[in-house]
This record gives structure tokens, sequence and C-alpha cells, in this order.
């Protein structure tokens, strides 16, 4: 009883029953039907989610005015230098991965370079960055019809009894991201900068190298995050990252990071993750139109908020 | 900070002094806007004519109306993420009920407002960060819009039609827009008494509510009046595009927020310039301007020019404040 | 003076609680009509929680207040300012984005309407051409560009413009600390001058002379009580420092211990970066170094550039050792407030926390653990969140910080602001033990007592360091004499 008590008492306990009820609600709509097929594409989908979502939250908990809104543009960008690096050639796999990781953690070293060479806060320093990453990458993909390579469309589509191959390794993602973030001086690091971050400055934290590192790895897992898309969608484009601004950040929120800095939870994102994909596949399998999918969406996202309230910083 | 902050004031008349930085600063925008012009004029002389004018600034009215929406917010230290898409969907209501059934239209319209005024409310009380509630608002608008006008369709009525293609003499109508809405604001925020006090709550909030003015109050009048600002771009926009697209404002959002640092306000602290404003929404229309395929900058770049001027321009303010002592 | 005239306020029985502190416990106060109360106390005497209640902004748990005879129910800001109550406070409360006229504007619900902005700029105008004639401050400026001592004119200058409600009494909470003697001479005979004119204030300072030649009586505070009330011209300073319970007498054992310098390495050389001449600061191993002055005069920003000289050079700075730094602002510069007590004390030595590549919950109670035994830091659980401690107790968690850490050098920035005395006792033995095991203490202060426990003190004015007493050569008068010394002219560009 104690125990179910301590668990309902963790914010993100919250996303996983909502994720919960709204599966439970479209099975019973189609009468059971396609319960585990749901539960397979919302894996898959969700995952996207969580690897710029993790970025977007180390980011987030840096504290007040702190986020990522380069991640679009950077998605973008790192899909299309995947499938050109990769050309179609198995061979060349790994190397576009490390070609889409580097353009990723191009744009976020160049976002951390705005933020302190111009002393500017980071919402308008990584929408800067993202109106320049967005025009490299029209230039650069322009007309890219180019395939991922079997092999590589292939493995992000494998399945283990109906659970995706990279669902399984975002979940391995997302507990290295629980330990760094609570066990290691890089997670304590950005948790105490969070909270103050002169204070942190005072307690010996080296500040400006823990949020050059935050806004790289945002960056980098950005980057990642495209050529997974580009691999699961069979190709390139320049608005397959659109959707991760808004879901980047309402993961984080929902999943009971707090806005106000200093307070991070992992496991949250990937239920508020599962949470907002679901909800659209139940409010697709009810038939709505994508105006009430938004609509809701939205609500939801305040709603959340709203109860969750009274925690912005005290500046 | 004791020392550079007393050499400041020993030389408070000098080049040196707060007053000639901030002066620097308040003339930034104008500066960066006359570049772009001078680089317009160098490449394409035959941009700096009348015809020219109005082309290039067709849709500077609807984004200086953004960016002053936006600005109303970041004066009390919000923001609103939601603006690109509001503007989306008072353009569908614009083009659909608003011309077909005017009396509802406007109730939908008045309402969009009091949902604003709402949104303040519960972001002061609830003590909500503002940037997730309005990210959740612009799903919100999206799917309303969508609802309204699942295809892109719609009209525009024809009395916004003739009124957003005006053409007076001398001066294009964007021109004469735009300083309208740059002198109007001014003067509502800058010079009027409650427009103090309303500045005054992104300054130092404290200090007003120990004055005995009701911080709840000036909240729920900047957030109506970013509202308001919101109505009225999504209007001049159907006006001037005279139909209507859920999607058509989404872009807004971003521009909205640059246009107002652009223009010379500040995140936090109440430090805003609604002339700036105008100028820098105007600079980002000109910047992404068709006029610029003519200057053989290829249609790709001309986000990145935004991104670019964007920087540059905050390069060298960030080059100014450090003049100003690392106040 | 005060009998006769009428009465403005009178407080009765006012306490007011936080947590199991006792700010205010039954507290009574009277203030006629043009008197001029001066209120003293030692930091954390009940001072400023006394005057917020009087201000409206902040509530009695119990007791009653009344003004000008009428017992007050609801009161409040609103209606303070109705009946011409304002307030001074010490934290500035202007708007930095906003023009002097505009400020003042702020506070008069009147200055409404067209031809507001013409009739605030003459209202400020004439008020601050009253008060301090010749202040060079335009009312178009933007206060934010403004020196923090003419700040802190236009605020005074502002609580005593009147438009249409009345102005009966003002509090002033340490008005003349960012200003210059010139201009603090120039409020002084302002309060005179608004006396006659029937006005009542109740001036706060840390300045006794002030208190002693501007007041006509003074109200002396201590752990939160009224503990004297006497016309003005019946104390003289000593009494007043007797009566605020701070003249306690340096006792030999701490004098005892004087050392002759030199006998160990120099770990910290440090010039004020405005330092004219050759002074500087030079702290020996095992030394515990005084940074006094009056508040706000360059030492905790000489500290900080000695911090910051442990990551980035800098010129003027030269440190031997690893620093760790002790804030005194605990919000600000210190608590992480939303973790637990281990967890804070454990931020400053995290790579020695660490087993393999992990941090160790288990390494991180041992050190907590073991110093709270030593500091004595009083709670039941170290894994308790970090406010449920008193202040004191916090800032024992600070000290711990710093000492659990593999830091030689320890800065000190004023950090027994507000903690009490049982607290200080423990702490300053702490000190002394870790400095006779060869650590190194940077100790800016603003009691003189504490001074007493240093083995050198660099005495601050300025931003510069004007006078180098060893410990055999302290004395207060010294002290007071260096910080004070021809503060006169220029002092107003003075900053934080």
């Amino acid at each position: 009883m104690s125990a179910i008590r301590t668990l309902l008492a963790r914010p993100w306990i919250w996303s996983y029953i909502g994720a919960l009820i709204v599966w439970l609600a479209a099975i019973t709509f189609t009468g059971g039907y396609g319960a585990g097929g749901m539960i397979t594409a919302a894996l898959s989908l969700a995952v996207f989610m969580v690897i710029v979502g993790i970025g977007q939250m180390f980011v987030i908990t840096l504290g007040p005015g702190n986020v990522d809104l380069s991640l679009p543009a950077n998605i973008g960008l790192a899909s299309a230098v995947a499938m050109k690096v990769m050309g179609g050639s198995n061979s060349m796999i790994a190397v576009g991965l490390i070609a889409a990781l580097a353009s990723g953690m191009a744009v976020g070293a160049f976002n951390y370079l705005l933020i302190r060479a111009l002393r500017i806060p980071p919402i308008i320093a990584t929408l800067s960055s993202s109106f320049i990453v967005l025009s490299i990458d029209i230039a650069y993909g322009r007309g890219l019809q180019i395939k991922p390579p079997p092999a590589f469309a292939d493995f992000t589509n494998i399945q283990f009894f109906g659970v995706p191959i990279l669902a399984i390794g975002g979940a391995i993602f997302a507990f290295l991201a629980g330990i760094a973030l609570q066990r290691m001086i890089y997670g304590r690091s950005v948790l105490a900068i969070g909270q103050n971050m002169r204070a942190a400055w005072l307690a010996g934290i080296p500040v400006e190298r823990i949020r050059f590192f935050t806004y790289t790895l945002s960056g980098a897992l950005g980057g990642i995050n495209g050529a997974l898309l580009a691999g699961y969608f069979r190709g390139a484009s320049v608005d397959i990252g659109n959707e991760y601004l808004l879901s980047s950040i309402a993961v984080v929120v929902i999943g009971g990071t707090s806005v106000a800095g200093g307070k991070a939870n992992v496991p949250g994102i990937w239920g508020a993750a599962l949470f907002l994909v679901l909800l659209l596949t139940m409010l697709n399998t009810f038939g709505v139109s994508a105006g009430v999918r938004l609509l809701l969406t939205g609500l939801i996202i305040v709603g959340v908020i709203t109860a969750a309230g009274g925690q912005k910083a005290l500046r | 900070m004791s020392s550079a902050a007393s050499a400041e004031t020993l030389s408070r008349s000098g080049f040196r002094s707060p007053a000639f930085a901030r002066l620097l600063r308040a003339l930034l925008p104008a500066l960066s806007m006359t570049l772009i012009l001078i680089a317009i004029a160098w490449l394409n002389p035959r941009a700096i004519s009348y015809f020219g004018f109005s082309l290039m600034l067709n849709l500077a009215i609807p984004i200086a109306l953004a960016t002053i929406a936006q600005m109303f917010v970041i004066t009390v230290n919000e923001l609103d993420l939601s603006i690109g898409t509001f503007v989306g969907f008072v353009a569908c209501v614009t083009a659909t009920w608003l011309r077909d059934a005017p009396l509802l239209g406007i109730v939908v319209l008045l309402g969009s407002i009091g949902v604003y005024a709402a949104l303040g409310a519960l972001i002061h009380l609830r003590n909500l960060p503002s940037i997730v509630v309005t990210l959740g608002m612009s799903f919100v608008w999206q799917g309303l819009a969508i609802l309204m006008l699942p295809k892109p369709g719609g009209k525009a009525p024809d009395w916004l039609q003739a009124f957003m293609s005006l053409k007076p003499p001398f001066v294009p109508f964007p021109i004469i827009a735009a300083i309208v809405i740059g002198l109007v604001v001014h003067f509502g925020l800058m010079r009027t008494s409650y427009g103090a006090v309303l500045r005054g709550t992104g300054g130092n909030a404290q200090a007003i509510r120990r004055a005995g003015w009701s911080i709840l109050k000036t909240k729920v009048t900047m957030f109506a009046l970013t509202g308001v600002f919101g109505v009225l771009s999504g209007m001049a926009l159907v006006g001037i595009t005279t139909s209507a697209d859920a999607n058509l404002g989404n872009g807004y959002t971003l521009l909205a927020i640059a246009g107002v640092i652009l223009g010379g306000g500040e995140f936090v602290g109440g430090r805003v310039s609604p002339i700036g404003a105008v100028i820098g929404a105007l600079t980002l229309a000109l910047a992404a301007s068709p006029l610029l395929t003519f200057m053989h900058i290829p249609p790709d770049w001309q986000v990145a020019a935004n991104g670019a001027i964007l920087i540059i321009v905050l390069a060298a303010r960030a080059l100014i404040s450090r003049r100003e002592g690392d106040r | 003076m005060s009998e006769g005239s009428p009465v403005i306020v009178k407080l009765d029985g006012v306490e007011r609680h936080f947590g199991a502190v006792r700010a205010l416990d039954g507290v009574d106060l009277v203030v006629g009509a043009g008197e001029c109360v001066g209120l003293v106390g030692h930091n954390g005497a009940g001072k400023s929680t006394l005057m917020h209640i009087l201000a409206g902004t902040g509530t009695p748990d119990r007791g009653t207040i009344a003004i000008g005879g009428t017992l007050e129910t609801a009161y409040s800001v609103a209606r303070a300012q109705k009946l011409g109550i304002r307030c001074v406070f010490q934290e500035l409360s202007l708007c930095p984005n906003l023009t002097v006229t505009e400020n003042t504007r702020i506070s008069h619900a009147a200055l409404k309407g067209p031809g507001w902005r013409q009739r605030s700029t003459a209202l400020i105008r004439a008020k601050l051409d009253e008060i301090f004639p010749g202040h060079g401050i335009d009312p178009s400026d933007v206060v934010g560009d403004l020196a923090i001592g003419q700040r802190q004119m236009v605020e005074v200058a502002r609580a005593f413009t009147v438009t249409d409600e009345p102005l009966r009494l003002v509090i002033l909470d340490e008005p003349t600390s960012s200003l210059d003697a010139h201009t603090a001479g120039q409020l002084l005979a302002f309060i005179g001058r608004a006396r006659q004119q029937g006005i009542s204030t109740i001036l706060i300072s840390h300045v006794l002379g002030e208190i002693l030649s501007t007041c006509d009586r003074v109200v002396v505070m201590r752990d939160g009580r009224v503990v004297a009330s006497d016309t003005a011209s019946s104390f003289d300073r000593d009494r007043l420092v007797g009566t605020m319970g701070g003249a306690r007498h340096r006792d030999g054992d701490t004098a005892t211990r004087a050392r002759t310098r030199g006998q160990t390495p120099v770990k910290v050389r440090a010039r004020p970066r405005n330092q004219q001449g050759s002074a500087e600061l030079v702290a020996h191993a095992g030394e515990i170094i005084g940074l006094a002055g009056l508040a706000g005069h360059g030492q905790t920003r000489l500290l900080l550039d000695i911090y910051g000289a442990s990551t980035h050079r800098r010129p003027g700075v030269e440190i031997d050792d690893p620093v760790a730094l002790v804030a005194g602002d605990r919000q600000t510069d210190g608590i992480f407030p939303l973790w637990s007590i281990a967890q804070n004390i454990g931020i400053r030595s995290l790579a020695g926390l660490k087993r393999g590549w992990l941090l160790s919950a288990e390494r991180e109670q041992a050190l907590a653990r073991a110093w709270q035994a030593k500091i004595g830091i009083r709670t039941p659980d170290l894994d308790n969140n970090i406010l449920s401690l008193s202040g004191g107790n916090q800032q024992k968690v600070l000290f711990a910080r710093a000492l659990g850490s593999d830091a030689r050098i320890i800065l000190m920035d004023d950090p027994m602001r507000g903690v009490d005395i049982g607290t200080k006792l423990e702490v300053y033995d702490l000190i002394r033990a870790e400095a006779g095991k060869g650590r190194t203490f940077l100790w800016y202060t603003t009691e003189m007592d504490e001074l007493s426990h240093c083995d050198h003190v660099y005495v601050f004015r300025n931003g510069r360091i004007v006078a180098d007493l060893a410990h055999s050569e302290l004395t207060e008068e010294k002290v007071i004499q260096s910080s004070f010394e021809e503060a006169g002219d220029r002092a107003r560009e003075r900053a934080s």
C-alpha cells in the first residue's frame, strides 16, 4: 500500500497512467482490435520524441530561459546529411551516423557560442541559429531524393515480439541518461545550475563548461534523431523535424521536469511521449478530425501545466 | 562592478556614459534597417520606388502588428509562443464568419481577446511559465483554425481587402500604416500614465505592488492587448492574401519575437520600444521580401538572412553593452 | 516632545513569527506628530519586520495597529498609503527601466490624465531640489542609468512628495547607507525641517551619530522586543551600544593569540581593482584575515575576484591553493533550495564523492554526517530539504560545504548575517581550529566583534584598502575612523 503511495507521489507516474487510460479508451472503442499493434506503433513513434526530449530536458533543467528552439532545423539538416553521406550504400551507414552526429553537435556548439559570445538569451540564440541552419538545410538538401541504405531502413524497423529495436535502444538510452542526471557529476552540476547559477559557480561548478556540454548534447541528440527519422521514414526532408519543436518541450513538461529548472525527470519523458502518441492514436481511432486532435493536445498541455503549476522561477 | 560603475559615473557626460550607450542602442534598429535599404538600393536601384516599397513591404503590416502583440507580453517578462497560430486562427475567422456572418465573427474575435486576457490571469494567479501555457495554446488555436477551414480557402471581406490595398499618394500604404502603428502604441505604452505602470511591472513588479497597483490587472491588460493586436494582425494578413489558410501565421511566432529583439527590446526588465519593434518588423519583412530574389540571393537563403541580421544586430548590441560597463 | 503632540501611530503587543522564530515578540511603539524616532538594534533585532508591518507589507500574528487614534482592522499597503504612511525600504523599490518622473508617477495614483508627465516632473524636481540641492539628477533620467547613491536620493525624495493623499509618517530604513557624507547630511537636515511641518519620521540607521544628532527619541530593539525608549538627549553612544547588547568587551583569549606574520608561506596576494598606491591584501597560511569597513565598499568584490582567480587568471590576484567561498547572502549565493542537506554539503566535493564513474550516496552521507557532528547542524535527517533548517543552520551547511572540501583557502562573505549568537560562537571556534590546522581564512564582516578573531585586518573604503591593522593595533575606533575618514565629496560614485 505504501509502495503504491510512494509511486503515486512521483510526478512521472501520471504520464504513464494517462498513457494507459488513452490506450484503454482506444482499444475499448475498437473492441480490443489492434491493441498490440497500437503499442508497437506508439513505441516506434515515441522513441523519436524521447531522444530529443532528453536533450531538451537537460537544456531546460539549466534554468529559466534555457530552451533549444533549433531542434527542428537541426533534425532536418542532420537527416539530409545522413542520407547524403550514406548515399544509399550499406557500407557507409556508420559514417553517415557519425556525420549526422557531428552536424548536430556543430549546431549545438554554435548555439552555445551565440549565447556566450553575444550574451543573448538562449531562446533567441537558438532561434537565430535555427534560421541559419534551416537555410543551410534547404540549400544543401535541395531535391535530395536519396533513399536510406536498405540495411539502415530495415534496422530502424526491426521488432522483437512487437517491441521496436529503436524503442529498446531508447529505453537503454533513457536509463543511462537517468544515471547521468542523478549519479554523475555532470547531472548534479546541471541540476545545481538550474536552481541557482550564481550559487553553482560559487560552489565550484564549471558553469560554462557544463552549459556548453549541455547545448552540444542537445544538438547531438537532434542530429542522431534526424538520421534515425530519415531511416524510419525512408528519406530526408526539410520539415521532418518540425513537430519536434513543440513535442520536445511538451514531453519534458508533461513528464514532470520543472520549467523553472533544477528539477528533471527522465522516466516521465517516456511516459509523456507514449501519452502524446497514444492520445493521437486514440483520437484517430475515434475518427476525429485533425483540428480536434490539435485542440485536445493543446488543452491537455495547458491543463497539465495548470495542475502541476506554481513552480515558476524565483527571479 | 564598483570600479567600472564609478569610472562610468565619473564620465557621465562623455561618450562612455550610459545615456550615450542607450542612445546608440535606440538607434541600432533604425541603423540596421538603413543598412539593409542601402544594400537593396545598391543591388537594385529600381526597388527604391513607390512600387518597390509597396511590393517589398507587402507583408510588413501583419508582421509589425504581430510583433507589437508579442512586445506587450515581453514587456511584463512573459512570452507568447502561440501568436503565430493565433494570427492564423484570426485569419480563418475573418475569411469565413466575419464575411458571412459579421456579428458572429465579431463576437468570436472579441471572445478570443477575452481568452488572451484569461490566460494572463491564469498565468499570473497560478504562477505558470508562460512559455508552456502559450505552447499549449498554439495547438489550440491551430486546431480551431483547421476545424474552421480544413482546406485553404475563404475570402476576405471586401472592405478589408479594399482597405489593405489602399494606394495613397507619394507614400506607400505599408509605410504610413507602420508609422501610425508605431506612434499609436508608443503613445499608449510610453507616454500615458498607466503605460508607466504597465512597463514598471516588467521592471520591478514588487515595487509596483507595493505602490498599491494590481499586478493581476497589469498582466491581464497586457495579454488582452496582445490579443487585440493579434486580431489586427490576422485581419491585416487576410486583407492582403485575400484568402485564408490555417497555417498562414505559423511563421509569425518566431518572426515576432525576433522583431521585438531587433527593435531593441529585452526579454526581461520591461525594456521595450514600440517604434523599435515596428522597425524591427520592417527590417525582417525587407530581409524576407521577394525582392531578395532579384538581388541574387537565392530564396534558400532568405531565412538565413533573417537569422544573420538578428545575430549581427545582437552582436552590435552586445558590443555597446560592453562599452556600457558590464552592467 | 512626544508628550502633548497627537499620536500618529500606536502599535500594541505586535507579534510576528517565522516558523519557530519569533521575529517580533510583543512590540509596543508610539510615534507622535512631527516626531523623529530613531530605531536601532543589531542585525536580526526585528527592525525590518516591524517596519514592514507598519508599511502594510507584513501582517502581525497578534497585536493591534492604530493610526491617528483609529484602530485598523484590515491594514494593508493601500490603507497605509491612504493614511499617509510611506516607507523607503532597504531594497531599492524603484523600477530601473522607468525614468525618475515615471517612478514618481508609480507611487501617486493622482498623477494621471493629460499633463501628468509635467506635473510629476515638477513634483519630483522640486522635492529633490529641496532635500538634495545640487543633486545633478534630471527627472528624465532612466533610473537604471543612475549611480546607486542617486537612486537612493530619488527614492527618498519620492517618499516625501505629496499629491492628494496626506503625508504623515515616512519610514527611512538605512537611507544613508549608500549616500556620501554630504548628501547624508542634507537628508538629515531635511528630516529636521520636515518635523516642523508636522511630518513624522522613523529613522533606522547603523550610524549611531546620525540617530543621536537627528532624532527626538530613540527606540532600541533586541531579540524582537523594544528594550529601551527614551529621548535622544538621554543617550550617548556608549549607552546606546550597551543597550543594543553589542558591547561585549574583548576578552584576553583572542588577544593572546596575536602572532608575528610571515612565519608561514604567503597564500593569497590581491589588489583591489581601483587601488591606488601599493597597498594589497596578503594572507599567509593559517591566518585569519579580516576585511572591514562599511558594507558595500568593495570587500565582496575583492573576495569574488580572488574566487574567480581560482579558475581564470586575473591581474593583481595571486593564489596558491584551492579556494572555497562561504556565501553571506544564502538565498542568492548559497543554498540549492530543491536539494537535501546532504546534497547541499556535498556539491563542492563531487569529485571526492565518486566511486568509479558514479557518485556514491554513502560517501555523500558520510561527508555530511562527519560535518554535522563537527559543526552541529540540528536536523533529524540529513536527507531533509535544506529549507527545513533555520537560517543559522542553513549557514552552517554552507560552512560545512566549504570546510568539507579540499579548499585550503576559505573566503567568507559576511557569512554571519542574520545568524543567532549561539551559532556564531560555535562557528568562531571552528574557524580558529581550522586555521590552526593551516587553512587560510579571508573574512569580510560588518560586525566589529568578529574582527577581534582576525590576525590581521584590512579596512576598505570606496573599493580600496585604506588601512592595514595588525591584531595588536586593532581597535573599533581605528576601524571606524578609517571607514569614515574624508568620506565626503566623491563618495557618491561609490557603487555596491
